[in-house]
């Protein structure tokens, strides 16, 4: 019973670091309709230029701020330089140039901060809290935090802030939208800059976490793929309950099914529930229903 | 003098070589193609032999992606089948006269239930749906020590025939350039016929396809089907030429150097997967000549070839995708078309 609970809660924490990262995801799709397959290396340039800005003795705060600015803007820039020419193109070319653009940044990172692990200044104290008879790791705690806020801030937006109401009616029409005076370009960029700082944030969380920064980071982008999937590609609800079910999934997977396999059933076990889903619920638990027209 | 080309009938229209010229040319390029592993040093025959593995894979996820407008990310996935096929029935006496066809089949099954997915699922999805492909192979791969060695990988024995052994690149490339031509031959007429042209209606648009009665799920899984066939096939002679094959040796990133392979030959264009094939795989050996060449100036870029050659893969797909998105092949026809149009080419 312990060992279920513990595994219980491990998957909810991972989960919710899979939330997060899956709410830049949505945000991104909810209002231009392109899955980013360069998530986890917005997650990883996050990290490592909260590496380099507090490696120059800058406060941690300062840091953080100074990243997200960073992330905005290269969220922007990479909208406006790379995604907007592809506005209208198949949807194969959509997919490649964000695979395209994920090696681009991958190789950057490579290029100046090499392969090795670097150790991360720490936002936090690494202790574990003890929550009843478990301990969990207060980074988990805070990365639930976050996405708590996030959670409360992005509904808020989405439902009374100018340019969230603007955001969801991009997503509904881009000609009503377009008619009504909203600049859908104005809306792109802003979206990508919005998801950009939340993956820096998530890459913060995590690097943290593990005690360093690396390549691997960025393999997150691809792991939580099936909670945005689950979720349901349009729903910002979804994106963070689907997070929590594939946290909790891969944790209860791993720890009853690898000794079965010989490890790496956690890897694997969240892809397996991506094809059912897609078989059942192709637009997830929370997802628009699309109707086929010619 | 005569400017353009006029077909006057259909059969004309459909014409593999549309003009005696293209033939003549096309018989001296394959004179000279057979010629080069007569002289060529064993590093740039390793070259030839990897991008004619490459057109043949490359080919094989055109048919699917290009012609029939289905993604997939699970090219790697269906490489490491035919690669592994290939190993088992090696390594059990059986010779590759048998081999080579065997894991092609053997990689269509696969690829055909990798397509089930595909009745409900499009575009999105679809991808999503192969990247799970991607990552259950991988981990059948990894786990089924019997049959693949697991993380340790296995090997292969070298192909022979009569009791000629092909142990070198040199003997290699004469299976593997023939088996190369065969299918693109193959995919080449496979377009000028019903089921071709199925594939193609799909694409354009699936359910104007189904009110014509194309049974599009049939097509669907028939397009998963040759696909995987050709990709199978590749992973074989992939395993030949690896001679060790581990799951090491087809990450997601094989998947997506295919995929930039037909992104930069041309979607949907037979020319296009060579073009792609051929330049993905030079792309970084001329990097390497670079660099190599380069390093007395600056030492520091020997340690930044493995980030250069990814960012430089990384900004062709994305320039290409930009300003190019038909891909070398559209850049091929309108050089074509300018000379044959001459003096009148606008």
């Amino acid at each position: 019973m312990e060992f279920f609970l513990q595994v219980l809660l491990n998957g909810l924490v991972v989960g919710s670091i899979y939330s997060l990262v899956a709410l830049g995801f949505v945000i991104i799709f909810k209002s231009s309709g392109i899955l980013n397959f360069a998530q986890g290396e917005f997650l990883l340039l996050g990290a490592y230029v909260f590496l380099a800005i507090s490696s120059a003795h800058a406060p941690i705060g300062a840091a953080l701020l100074l990243t997200f600015a960073f992330s905005a803007v290269l969220g922007i820039v990479l909208e406006r330089l790379v995604l907007r020419p592809l506005i209208g193109e198949p949807i194969i070319s959509v997919i490649m140039v964000t695979l395209g653009l994920s090696s681009v940044l991958r190789a950057v990172v490579q290029g100046i901060w090499g392969t090795d692990t670097r150790p991360l200044p720490s936002v936090f104290s690494l202790d574990p809290i003890q929550l009843g008879p478990l301990p969990i790791a207060r980074g988990y705690l805070y990365s639930a935090g976050c996405v708590a806020v996030l959670l409360v801030v992005l509904t808020l937006f989405f439902k009374y802030a100018r340019p969230g109401i603007a955001m969801r009616a991009t997503a509904d029409s881009q000609q009503v939208a377009l008619s009504m005076g909203i600049s859908v370009r104005r809306i792109f960029a802003l979206s990508w800059s919005i998801a950009a700082v939340v993956s820096a944030v998530g890459g913060i969380l995590l690097a943290t976490m593990r005690g360093g920064v690396d390549g691997s980071l960025a393999i997150l982008g691809l792991k939580v793929l099936p909670a945005v999937i689950v979720g349901g590609l349009d729903s910002i609800g979804g994106a963070i309950l689907g997070g929590l079910l594939i946290g909790v999934l891969e944790n209860l997977s791993g720890g009853y099914l690898d000794p079965v396999f010989g490890g790496g059933v956690k890897e694997v076990a969240p892809f397996v529930a991506l094809v059912l889903i897609l078989m059942v619920r192709p637009y997830g638990l929370f997802g628009k229903v699309r109707i086929e027209r010619v | 003098m005569r400017s353009g080309e006029f077909h006057t009938s259909y059969r004309a229209d459909m014409a593999i070589f549309d003009t005696a010229r293209a033939r003549h040319v096309l018989a001296v390029f394959l004179v000279v193609l057979f010629a080069v592993p007569l002289v060529g040093s064993s590093y740039w025959l390793d070259v030839l032999n990897r991008a004619a593995i490459a057109v043949i894979a490359a080919t094989g996820l055109n048919i699917l992606t290009g012609f029939t407008g289905q993604i997939s990310l699970g090219n790697a996935a269906f490489l490491a089948i035919g690669a592994y096929s290939t190993a088992y029935l090696a390594a059990h006496g059986v010779p590759f006269v048998v081999v080579i066809p065997a894991a092609g089949i053997l990689t269509a099954l696969a690829g055909m239930v990798f397509g089930v997915p595909s009745l409900r699922l499009k575009g999105l999805y679809l991808a999503m749906a192969t990247l799970a492909a991607h990552f259950i192979v991988e981990f059948t791969v990894t786990h089924w020590d019997s049959v693949t060695g697991g993380v340790n990988g296995t090997s292969v024995p070298a192909p022979s025939v009569f009791g000629f052994v092909l142990a070198n690149d040199r003997a290699l490339a004469f299976l593997i350039l023939p088996v190369c031509i065969l299918h693109l031959w193959f995919a080449k007429n496979l377009f000028r016929t019903r089921v071709g042209k199925a594939f193609v209606a799909i694409r354009d648009q699936d359910i104007s396809a189904e009110v014509m009665g194309v049974q599009v799920f049939r097509f669907k899984v028939l397009a998963f089907g040759v696909s995987s066939f050709y990709v199978g096939v590749a992973g074989s002679l992939l395993a030949y030429h690896a001679r060790i094959i581990s799951p090491e040796n087809f990450p997601l990133s094989l998947a997506i150097d295919q995929l930039g392979m037909i992104i930069i030959g041309g979607l949907g264009s037979v020319l296009g997967s060579i073009l792609g094939a051929v330049f993905l795989t030079l792309l970084p050996e001329v990097l390497r000549l670079l660099t190599s060449a380069l390093s007395g100036q600056f030492p520091a870029l020997v340690q930044l070839f493995a980030p250069l050659k990814l960012g430089v893969f990384g900004i062709t797909i994305v320039l290409f995708l930009i300003f190019e998105p038909d891909g070398l092949a559209a850049r091929w026809r309108r050089i074509r078309n300018y000379f044959r149009l001459y003096p009148f080419s606008y």
